[in-house]
């Protein structure tokens, strides 16, 4: 509760000049705090103006989506214009907010990950923590005094929520979640003779892949009797490292930003990837192409990618590169990522989140709060959850009998109930309990960037026939670290963890002198304030 | 009564001060006597902490690029820039495995500038399409000091050693680890590809320098009436990529799309603003280099409407 509402402004006024001299006082241990206050209340008088800084999959539907709900959002609050920039590429966001922090013209409301908000947070008050905004009873979550039908906190999926928590404030609403999938060309896993588990291992994809590489006397594959086949090919390498690394309980880094990820099993992962590229079982994106492109086009058993790219999937799927003439018929079917433990499956939570920047005028900080509460509203949440296989980050929106009915008409057309996109949202709604997140710090996009380029250069060298030995890793190894500024994350989390350590080990101890002086004169103001406060009613009721 | 006040006050912020400049003390008269010590002087600190703030800041600046630059140049340097190697003609690169090391010596003829890319330690970075009389080339992702960048003006002869390699069907080199800017310029002249147009034969011009003539514009999407499109399906803005469908005369019903590629030609350059004012049914003349994504796909250069 806003602590002026309940007292007199000249009462208010002497808080806020002291306040702030107590947080002096509490140097030993004290948090950092936002220069931004949650206003009294939104005023409909200011004109404010919204930048809006989101980032759509090349999907027409999701600009138009971003658009009607700037229009709604605009209906309700007339003095609120918003202005949204599109990007289709998260490394952008980041890349031009960063330069915009330097120029102090960051935009208000901007589409984002975590990991790079733990950037941003290197800046002073760059983005909002939004703790009080989603506790405020009239402008939070679910509060009293909206003008949409907003979520309450409690209907945020608790687990998407805690992903936008760094350091122990929220600095983030996620907007929408998707995991990665393992897309399968049915027809050609029956056709190897095997049949599709419930939850694949990494054991079985090998396995499969390695069958689909025989070729006929011609040269082209006996599989789809093509000349290009690419068994397994994996969209996103650094996601592949990190899954595989948690599925093993092997490390990838502390908390703290502690590199972890130059381990045994890093390496033994890196030996098997080389050993199947090798024979042409595997690939990647980067070095081959878009996995969408080769499963449509009959060549790959197996693709990994987003289920936010479900559209794209599939002999029938809705939106495609490739010709029509190029496109093969087949079954597909969709599964978790591989697994190294079927009975322990484990996969990442991706998808965007969304920010708010500090601003001078509180009013246009609140406004920005209120637009980025606006885009987890039903109406908001099932319409683009419903453009991929994406999941809506709320309860609220996920138990609705909109998106329910939705579910329940999978495959009935090839458009916006495409049964592959459908299965692929189901697939994220019957596991979200097995999904996980990598620690956020600042340096943690370059650790994943650096666990991707492990596997990127371990394909490409063994394309280029040079031998991925214990040589090769240890060059590796040292050359990512140095690329990526690995290094110096490392130092940042050792110094941190000593210096948490260090203030463990002292426990802050008894208060010192001064601060108990502090708290006793601080006392005795109060005691005087009140005194006088008192005094004055006292005359005034005599008078 | 204000005065008073404004005592209390003063002394709770002196000793705030103090309490954060001693950080400890042994009780509240020693705490009083820093905080008139501290009250004194606590402008001169101030300033004082100001500028051994800034200064350590500078350091720090200053210690953070040093480590920045020997990382980089440690472990990953620019490509060397001389290249003492035989280059093989275009039909020995043709005929060369993909993944496989080549050298080729050849010229410039358009570049989609030059930007530092911050996944390869901040080195600058450009992509080139250049050509020989026998064919054309696509250089992917060439790391270069922007000062050599700059020397690649059209027709400049360029040594590179890179490796072949493929991606969605189009041939380029990449991983280039050396190359020599030479003296020799050579501008080509683009050959007329129309003919070509829904041929397996088009795939010989891949990177080349082409030009189409008299294409009609059709509509950018089914139904539409609208040109063009900002990104493939419309879902972008001004800035991204243009995409415009086009038709032969002779064969009206198969639609080939082209695009205005951004990083070469920019919304501030004569061809993006020609295509963004077709209209569907204009006759045009197009001029560029024929790139590929599961397909031709020409990057356009040039657009003239009859």
């Amino acid at each position: 509760m806003r602590m002026h509402k309940i007292m007199g402004r000249a009462v208010a006024a002497m808080l806020a000049t002291i306040l702030p001299l107590v947080g002096l006082t509490g140097c030993h241990g004290a948090a950092t705090r936002s220069d931004f206050a949650v206003p009294d209340v939104f005023s409909d008088d200011e004109e404010i103006e919204l930048t809006f800084w989101a980032k759509n999959d090349t999907n027409k539907t999701q600009t138009a989506i971003y658009q009607k709900a700037i229009t709604d959002f605009e209906a309700l609050y007339p003095n609120v214009t918003v202005n949204m920039r599109l990007y289709t590429d998260y490394g952008k966001i980041y890349n031009d907010v960063i330069t915009n922090i330097s120029t102090g013209t960051t935009p208000n409301v901007c589409i984002t990950y975590p990991d790079h908000i733990a950037t941003y947070l290197t800046g002073s008050n760059v983005v909002v923590p939004m703790d009080e905004l989603m506790a405020d009873p009239e402008y939070g979550l679910g509060g009293s005094a909206l003008r949409f039908d907003s979520p309450k906190k409690s209907e945020i999926v608790p687990q998407f929520l805690k992903e936008c928590s760094l350091s122990g404030h929220t600095y983030a609403l996620p907007y929408m979640r998707s995991t990665e999938a393992l897309y399968i060309n049915e027809d050609y896993v029956e056709a190897l003779g095997y049949e599709i588990p419930d939850v694949p291992t990494w054991d079985w994809i090998w396995e499969v892949s390695e069958a689909a590489t025989e070729k006929k006397a011609d040269g082209t594959y006996a599989l789809n009797g093509q000349k290009v086949m690419i068994p397994f090919i994996y969209k996103s390498t650094d996601n592949m490292m990190i899954q595989y690394l948690a599925q093993s309980g092997a490390g990838y880094s502390t908390a703290d930003g502690g590199i972890e990820i130059f381990n045994d099993t890093t390496s033994e992962f890196l030996q098997t990837i080389a050993a199947h590229t090798a024979t042409g079982a595997f690939s990647t994106f980067a070095i081959s192409g878009y996995p969408a492109n080769f499963l449509d086009a009959g060549q790959c058993v197996f693709a990994v990618d987003s289920t936010a790219g479900a559209t794209w999937m599939g002999a029938k799927a809705p939106l495609s590169d490739i010709s029509a003439d190029q496109r093969v018929d087949f079954k597909t079917a969709v599964r978790c990522v591989p697994q190294v433990d079927a009975e322990n499956p484990r996969m990442i939570s991706q998808g965007p989140s969304v920010c708010i920047f500090n601003k001078e005028d509180p009013q246009v900080v609140m406004a920005s709060w209120l637009f980025a509460q606006f885009l987890l509203t039903n109406d908001v949440q099932t319409a683009y959850a419903e453009t991929e296989g994406y999941l809506p980050v709320t309860t609220k929106a996920q138990e609705s009998e909109k998106y329910r009915t939705y579910l329940a008409a999978a495959g009935e057309d090839e458009s916006a109930h495409y049964d592959v996109k459908i299965a692929a949202s189901k697939l994220l709604l019957a596991n979200t309990q097995h999904t996980f997140t990598t620690p956020v710090f600042n340096g943690s996009t370059s650790l994943r960037n650096a666990a991707g380029q492990l596997i990127e250069d371990v394909v490409k060298s063994t394309r280029r026939k040079q031998a991925v030995d214990e040589a090769f890793l240890t060059k590796e190894y040292s050359q990512v670290t140095s690329l990526y500024r690995l290094n110096q994350i490392s130092s940042a989390a050792a110094k941190n963890a000593a210096e948490s350590a260090k203030n463990e080990a002292r426990d802050l101890g008894p208060l010192p002198g001064t601060a108990k002086a502090i708290l006793i004169l601080l006392g005795l103001s109060w005691v005087f304030i009140a005194a006088v406060y008192g005094a004055r009613r006292l005359r005034g009721k005599k008078r | 009564m204000k005065k008073l006040m404004a005592i209390a006050l003063a002394g709770v912020t002196a000793l705030s001060m103090a309490g954060c400049a001693s950080g400890a003390g042994d009780g509240a008269t020693a705490a009083v006597s820093e905080a008139a010590a501290a009250a004194t002087e606590a402008g001169d600190a101030a300033e004082t902490l100001a500028t051994d703030a800034a200064e350590a800041a500078t350091e720090a600046a200053q210690a953070a690029a040093t480590a920045t630059t020997e990382a980089v140049s440690d472990v990953l340097p620019y490509p060397a820039t001389t290249l003492d190697a035989e280059p093989v003609s275009y039909a020995d690169y043709a005929a060369a495995e993909t993944d496989s090391q080549v050298v080729i010596d050849t010229y410039v003829q358009a570049k989609q500038g030059w930007w530092e890319d911050s996944d390869n330690g901040g080195l600058g970075t450009a992509t080139l399409y250049t050509q020989t009389e026998e064919g054309g080339y696509f250089i992917y992702n060439i790391h270069m000091p922007e000062e050599d960048y700059d020397k690649l003006t059209e027709g400049a002869e360029l040594k590179v050693r890179g490796y072949k390699s493929e991606w969605e069907g189009e041939i380029e080199i990449t991983d280039v680890d050396a190359y020599e800017i030479g003296d020799g310029s050579w501008v080509a002249e683009p050959t007329d590809v129309t003919a070509e147009l829904g041929k397996d034969t088009l795939a010989e011009y891949q990177n080349q320098k082409v030009s189409f003539k008299d294409l009609v514009v059709a509509p950018a999407q089914e139904g539409s009436d609208a040109a063009f499109l900002y990104n493939y399906d419309g879902s972008g803005s001004e800035g991204d990529d243009l995409y415009f469908n086009v038709t032969t005369a002779e064969d009206p019903d198969t639609i080939y799309t082209f695009t205005v590629e951004s990083y070469l030609c920019g919304s501030d350059t004569d061809v993006y603003k020609a295509v963004e004012g077709l209209k569907v049914g204009d006759t045009i003349d197009a001029e560029g280099f024929l790139y590929w994504y599961e397909g031709a796909q020409p990057h356009v250069t040039n657009v003239t409407v009859k």
